[in-house]
C-alpha cells in the first residue's frame, strides 16, 4: 500500500484507534490506583479467599474436563456414526449460550427442584450455594473449549500411526497413550489453556447456579462484583481485576506459543 | 500354487471377499517363508485392502485368514482376532514411523521386556540394517532410505509371524531404490515368516519375490513366477503389465568397457551398464528380436541366446514368444512376423538384443 495515499493514513488511524480502545481499560486497571494501593488491597482477607477459591475450583474443573473429556474426544474424533455432526454441534452449544442462560439451565437440571435434582440429592451431593456447584458451572461453560480443540487434535492424527502401533502389538489403550496423546499434545494443551481462561472469567452461570457466598462460591469475578457494589470497594475490585488480567495474559501467551509450535511443526513435516 | 517348493515355517492362507469402493475384492492367496509372494497390480486394484484384511485392520464381509494351524479370521465362525494379537508385521507405504519417538524407540515399540533389553534388541536390529548410528534421531530428520530401514527394523524387531510390505520402495528416489532392492531381497530371503508384498511395479515384484499374483479390479488374474507370467500372460492387461524380463547372473568388467554377465544356468550377455558380482539383468520383451539360429551376427545386436520356442501367446496384433533359454526369455514381436517365420513350439531360434537395452541391477 502506498504510504502517502489518503487511504493508508485512514487505515493507520483506524488501527491506532482500535489498539488504544482495547488497551486503555487494561492500562487503566494498573494505572488508576498505582501498584502500592493494589498490593495493599490484595492483603484483604476476602480477596485472597476469592483468588484461592478461583484457583481451586478452576483446577478441579480442568481435572474433570481432562479426565473425562480426553477419552470422549478421542472416541468422537475417530468414530464414524450416525448423528455424529449433531453430537459435535451439541457439544459446542454451551460456547454460544449466554452465561445467565447457562445458570438457569443448570438450575433447571440439577437444582433442588430441577429435573435431575432428586438424583443429585439422593447421591448425597449438594450443589446450590456449594463449592461443588461452582465446579459444575465451570465444567459446563468451559468443557466445550477443551473438547473442540481435543477433537480437532485427535482427528488430525495420521490414522496409520495408530494402525502401526496395533500391528506392533499395542492394544487400544497403549496406542492411545503412547501414540495418540503425544501426537495431540499441543492441541490438547492449547484447548486446556482456552478452557482455563474461560473458567477463570466465569461469572453469570456461577452466580445464578451457585450464588455468591464469600469463601464458598464467591470466585474472583464474583468478588470483583461484590467489591464494586460496596461504596469504598473500587480499589480492591481493581486489585483483583489486575491479578485476573495478568493470569489471562499468561494463558493467552501460552496458547500463542503452543499454536506457534504446532504451526512450525507442520511446516517441518512438509 | 502347490508347485512352490516346500519351505520351513508356517503357511499363510487368506481368502477374502468384500466390497470396495468400485468393485468387489474376491481373492485367495497363499504365502510361505523364504519365498515372498508379490501382489502386483495397478493402483486401486485392491492390493492394500487385502494386506489390511490380513493384518486385521480391515474387516471383510467374508473371509478366512490362517497362519499354519491358527485361524486369525473366519467370518463363518465370527472369529476376528484384533490386529494387536495377530503378530503381523506391516511395513507401511510411507513407513508410518512414530514422529515423536527416536529411531530406537520406534524399533523397540513392538519388543517386550525391560527397557534395557528392549533398547539392546532395537540397537541390534538397527545395526543389522546399518543404521545403528541413527538410534537417537527423530524420523523427521531421516532420509527416505533411512526411514525405510528403520521401519523394516521396527516390523522385524517385533518378531512377526507374518510380514506384509505395502509398496516398500515407492517412497524412495530411484538412486536409493537400487540399493534397497538388494538389501530387502536378502532380508526377506532369511525370513521364516510368510511374506506378502504389494507393488504396482512388475519389475520390482520380479526382483523381490518368488511368486507373484496379479490383481486387477479386485480379482486375481494370474499367478506364477515372473518368467511364467511374462511368457504366457493370460490377458492383454497382464501382457501390458508384465514389464521387463529379469535374468540373474554374475557381472564382471570387460576391457571393451562393457560389462559381461555370466548367466546362472549358462549363457552370457553384455550390458552398457556398469556392474560387478551378482546382478539382475533386465530387458524388455519388445527389445528382443528373433532370428533363425544360423543367422550370424551382422548387425549391432550383441546379445544372442539360443533356445527352442516353448509358447506363443497372441495378444491383439502382438505375439509373445517364450524361448527355452537356460533362464527363460520372452520376445514380443508382431503377430505377422510370428506367422511369417512359422514359429511354433519346438522350433529352434535365436533371441537377440542390444547391450544398450540391457539394464543391470546389483543384487
Amino acid at each position: 500500500m502506498n504510504r502517502r495515499s489518503p487511504f493508508f493514513v485512514l487505515a493507520a488511524l483506524a488501527a491506532l484507534l482500535t489498539l488504544a480502545f482495547l488497551l486503555a481499560p487494561v492500562v487503566a486497571v494498573f494505572a488508576y490506583a498505582g501498584p502500592g494501593q493494589l498490593l495493599a488491597a490484595l492483603g484483604d482477607e476476602s480477596s485472597r479467599e476469592a483468588l484461592l477459591l478461583s484457583l481451586r475450583t478452576t483446577l478441579t474443573a480442568l481435572a474433570l474436563i481432562v479426565l473425562v473429556g480426553t477419552p470422549a474426544a478421542y472416541l468422537l474424533a475417530n468414530r464414524e456414526f450416525r448423528g455424529r455432526s449433531l453430537v459435535l454441534t451439541a457439544i459446542e452449544l454451551p460456547l454460544v449460550m449466554p452465561p445467565a442462560v447457562a445458570g438457569i439451565a443448570l438450575l433447571a437440571a440439577f437444582g433442588p427442584s430441577g429435573l435431575l435434582g432428586g438424583l443429585v440429592e439422593s447421591a448425597g451431593v449438594e450443589l446450590v450455594f456449594q463449592t461443588a456447584g461452582v465446579v459444575v458451572a465451570l465444567v459446563f461453560v468451559s468443557a466445550p473449549f477443551f473438547l473442540r480443540a481435543a477433537i480437532a487434535a485427535f482427528a488430525s492424527i495420521d490414522g496409520r500411526l495408530l494402525e502401526a502401533a496395533r500391528t506392533l502389538g499395542a492394544g487400544p489403550f497403549r496406542a492411545f497413550a503412547t501414540v495418540a496423546l503425544p501426537s495431540a499434545r499441543t492441541g490438547l494443551a492449547s484447548g486446556l489453556a482456552l478452557a482455563w481462561g474461560r473458567a477463570l472469567g466465569e461469572f453469570g452461570a456461577t452466580l445464578l447456579f451457585a450464588g455468591s457466598l464469600q469463601g464458598v462460591t464467591q470466585t474472583a469475578p464474583l468478588a470483583i462484583f461484590a467489591d464494586f457494589s460496596r461504596p469504598d470497594g473500587f480499589v480492591s475490585a481493581l486489585a483483583l481485576s489486575a491479578v485476573l488480567i495478568l493470569v489471562s495474559a499468561v494463558l493467552l501467551l501460552g496458547v500463542k506459543l503452543l499454536g506457534g509450535d504446532r504451526a512450525s511443526e507442520g511446516a517441518a513435516a512438509r | 500354487m502347490s508347485s512352490a517348493p516346500a519351505t520351513q515355517g508356517p503357511v499363510l492362507r487368506a481368502r477374502v471377499g468384500t466390497p470396495l469402493r468400485e468393485f468387489e475384492l474376491a481373492v485367495e492367496i497363499e504365502a510361505r517363508g523364504g519365498e515372498p509372494l508379490a501382489l502386483v497390480g495397478p493402483s486401486g486394484a485392491g492390493k492394500s485392502s487385502l494386506l489390511r484384511v490380513i493384518a486385521g485392520l480391515l474387516r471383510p464381509r467374508e473371509g478366512r485368514v490362517e497362519v499354519g494351524a491358527e485361524a486369525w479370521l473366519d467370518t463363518g465362525r465370527s472369529l476376528d482376532l484384533p490386529a494387536e494379537r495377530r503378530g503381523c508385521g506391516l511395513l507401511f507405504q510411507d513407513y508410518a514411523l512414530f514422529p515423536r519417538m527416536s529411531a530406537w524407540r520406534n524399533v523397540a515399540y513392538g519388543v517386550g521386556g525391560r527397557r534395557r533389553e528392549r533398547r539392546a534388541a532395537a540397537l541390534q536390529m538397527l545395526e543389522r540394517f546399518g543404521v545403528a548410528g541413527l538410534a537417537e534421531a527423530r524420523p523427521a530428520t531421516l532420509s527416505g532410505g533411512e526411514r525405510q530401514r528403520v521401519a523394516l527394523a521396527r516390523a522385524l524387531a517385533a518378531r512377526p509371524r507374518v510380514l506384509l510390505l505395502d509398496e516398500p520402495l515407492s517412497a524412495l528416489d530411484s538412486a536409493s531404490r537400487r540399493g534397497a532392492v538388494a538389501e530387502l531381497r536378502s532380508a526377506l530371503a532369511e525370513l521364516e515368516a510368510p511374506t506378502v508384498l504389494v507393488t504396482h511395479s512388475f519389475d520390482e515384484a520380479a526382483l523381490l519375490s518368488g511368486r507373484m499374483a496379479i490383481l486387477d479390479r479386485g480379482r486375481l488374474v494370474q499367478t506364477g513366477t515372473a518368467a511364467e507370467i511374462s511368457a504366457a500372460p493370460s490377458s492383454p492387461f497382464v501382457a501390458d503389465f508384465a514389464g521387463a524380463i529379469v535374468l540373474r547372473g554374475e557381472a564382471s568388467a570387460e576391457p571393451s568397457g562393457l560389462t559381461l554377465v555370466r548367466l546362472e544356468g549358462g549363457g552370457e550377455l553384455h550390458s552398457t551398464d556398469a556392474g560387478r558380482g551378482p546382478v539382475a539383468a533386465s530387458v524388455y520383451p519388445w527389445e528382443i528380436s528373433l532370428e533363425q539360429p544360423r543367422a550370424q551376427s551382422s548387425g549391432s545386436l550383441l546379445n544372442r541366446l539360443d533356445g527352442e520356442v516353448v509358447s506363443i501367446t497372441t495378444v491383439g496384433n502382438r505375439a509373445r514368444v517364450g524361448v527355452s533359454t537356460p533362464q527363460p526369455l520372452i520376445a514380443e514381436i508382431t503377430a505377422d512376423s510370428a506367422a511369417r517365420m512359422s514359429l511354433r513350439p519346438g522350433v529352434r531360434i535365436t533371441a537377440a538384443w542390444k547391450a544398450s537395452a540391457t539394464r543391470l541391477i546389483p543384487l
